[in-house]
């Protein structure tokens, strides 16, 4: 066998044997969760204002009915929490952490929405990953992320931003706090404002 | 010279894969049983009662195997975590089991580790479960690094030896379902 030959048979088999480690890594991914790497924080120009009036909208939700913000309006303060995309890692982490928070809301006088802009089947087949949510998930696919839009969350890729944005029951902004999308947003933040609200 | 450049440009390319693939094997890997933990450093914790209970005092930071013990199970957990939310009342019979066990109280420590979680997020889920156990705040998700970067929850156990070495027992991805076969299997592996 020349030289060159047993060459590349010795690097064919170095090659097979590093990919084979590299795969038994991709073994870690079987849970259908994507990374996407690390994202650009922000990409995108907020287009509320505290202290004004939030955008209205109506958005299907997963239980079937459609929910505006306005009908909450006099009853509820409302927390919006838009995350980036179905499937992927730190998304998968936020909404369950709210889940077992709802005693904060209550105490609050507020309820939860929960958006992305993904479809209603990829939100279903997510959100059923993470218990029974107590909080209503809405889909901003079609038109696709108009809400997102009109908030100004909406990345140039087509995914909201990992934002968070707080109501009062006269449907004024009170909040606005856009995440490093990398990033998770401290529980803390969300309970310091909430509490704020009320003690106006 | 055809046939040389042929394998040159074939060889070029396997190094390339090689290259490529280089960097999966380099990555941190989650420790292993009958190896020693990787090194992780948290805070002394700031409650009295949390401090006696690892045999740590003061402030700064230590490292695990300077828990004052013959085991220390150890959690790697995130508040965000559904599993490990609903494995929660679970760890804390574990803990329980524990605590009231003449030939283990003392000799056996459990400590949880909350990846990715703030001072804040630690204090909410101690409380939201009322886990009696001592919680640490790894918010910038260094042990997490440390530890492979490991799914949640992870379990590991280590045993230490008088002259303070140790090693890892038991290290895996999973709830621990029973509390009270966990603990049977930590003490068995633990030759205590």
């Amino acid at each position: 066998m020349s030289k060159y030959l047993k060459m590349q048979i010795v690097l064919l088999m170095a090659v097979f044997f590093v990919s084979s480690h590299a795969f038994g890594r991709s073994e870690a991914f079987k849970n259908n969760i994507y990374n996407p790497g690390t994202l650009k924080p922000m990409d995108s120009i907020l287009k509320v204002k505290v202290g004004e009036k939030a955008p209205d909208f109506i958005l299907p939700s997963l239980s079937g009915e459609k929910i505006s913000l306005s009908q909450f309006r006099g009853e509820k303060n409302v927390v919006i929490s838009f995350v980036p995309a179905a499937w992927t890692p730190v998304c998968s982490d936020q909404w369950p952490g709210y889940n077992i928070a709802e005693r904060i809301f209550q105490e609050n006088d507020a309820i939860l929405l929960g958006i992305t802009v993904d479809n209603i089947p990829t939100l279903f087949a997510w959100t059923n990953q993470m218990g029974k949510l107590w909080f209503p998930v809405l889909s901003d696919f079609w038109p696709h992320g108009k809400v997102a839009e009109a908030f100004g969350v909406l990345r140039s890729d087509g995914v909201s931003e990992r934002a968070l944005f707080v109501i009062d029951k006269k449907g004024i902004l009170r909040f606005a706090h856009v995440e490093d999308i990398n990033k998770r947003p401290d529980l803390k933040i969300l309970v310091t404002e909430l509490e704020k609200l009320n003690s106006k | 010279m055809k046939k040389v450049l042929l394998y040159c440009i074939s060889t070029g390319f396997l190094i390339f894969q090689l290259l490529f693939t280089c960097p999966a094997v380099a990555e941190v890997k989650p420790p292993e049983v009958g190896s020693i933990l990787p090194e992780i450093i948290l805070n002394v914790p700031k409650e009295p009662e949390h401090q006696k209970y690892l045999g740590l005092t003061g402030e700064g930071t230590f490292k695990i195997p300077e828990i004052k013990g013959k085991v220390v199970i150890f959690e790697i957990y995130s508040m965000y975590c559904p599993f490990c939310q609903k494995e929660a009342p679970i760890v804390n019979q574990l803990f329980q089991k524990i605590e009231s066990t003449e030939d283990l109280k003392g000799k056996v420590k459990l400590i949880g580790i909350g990846v990715g979680n703030s001072v804040f997020e630690i204090d909410f889920f101690r409380k939201t479960y009322d886990v009696k156990f001592p919680l640490f705040s790894d918010v910038d998700f260094a042990v997490h690094k440390i530890m492979g970067e490991v799914r949640t929850p992870y379990f590991v156990g280590i045993k230490i030896n008088a002259d303070g070495t140790h090693k890892v027992i038991y290290s895996k991805l999973g709830t621990i379902k029973n509390a009270d076969e966990f603990l049977s299997l930590i003490v068995k592996l633990s030759g205590l």
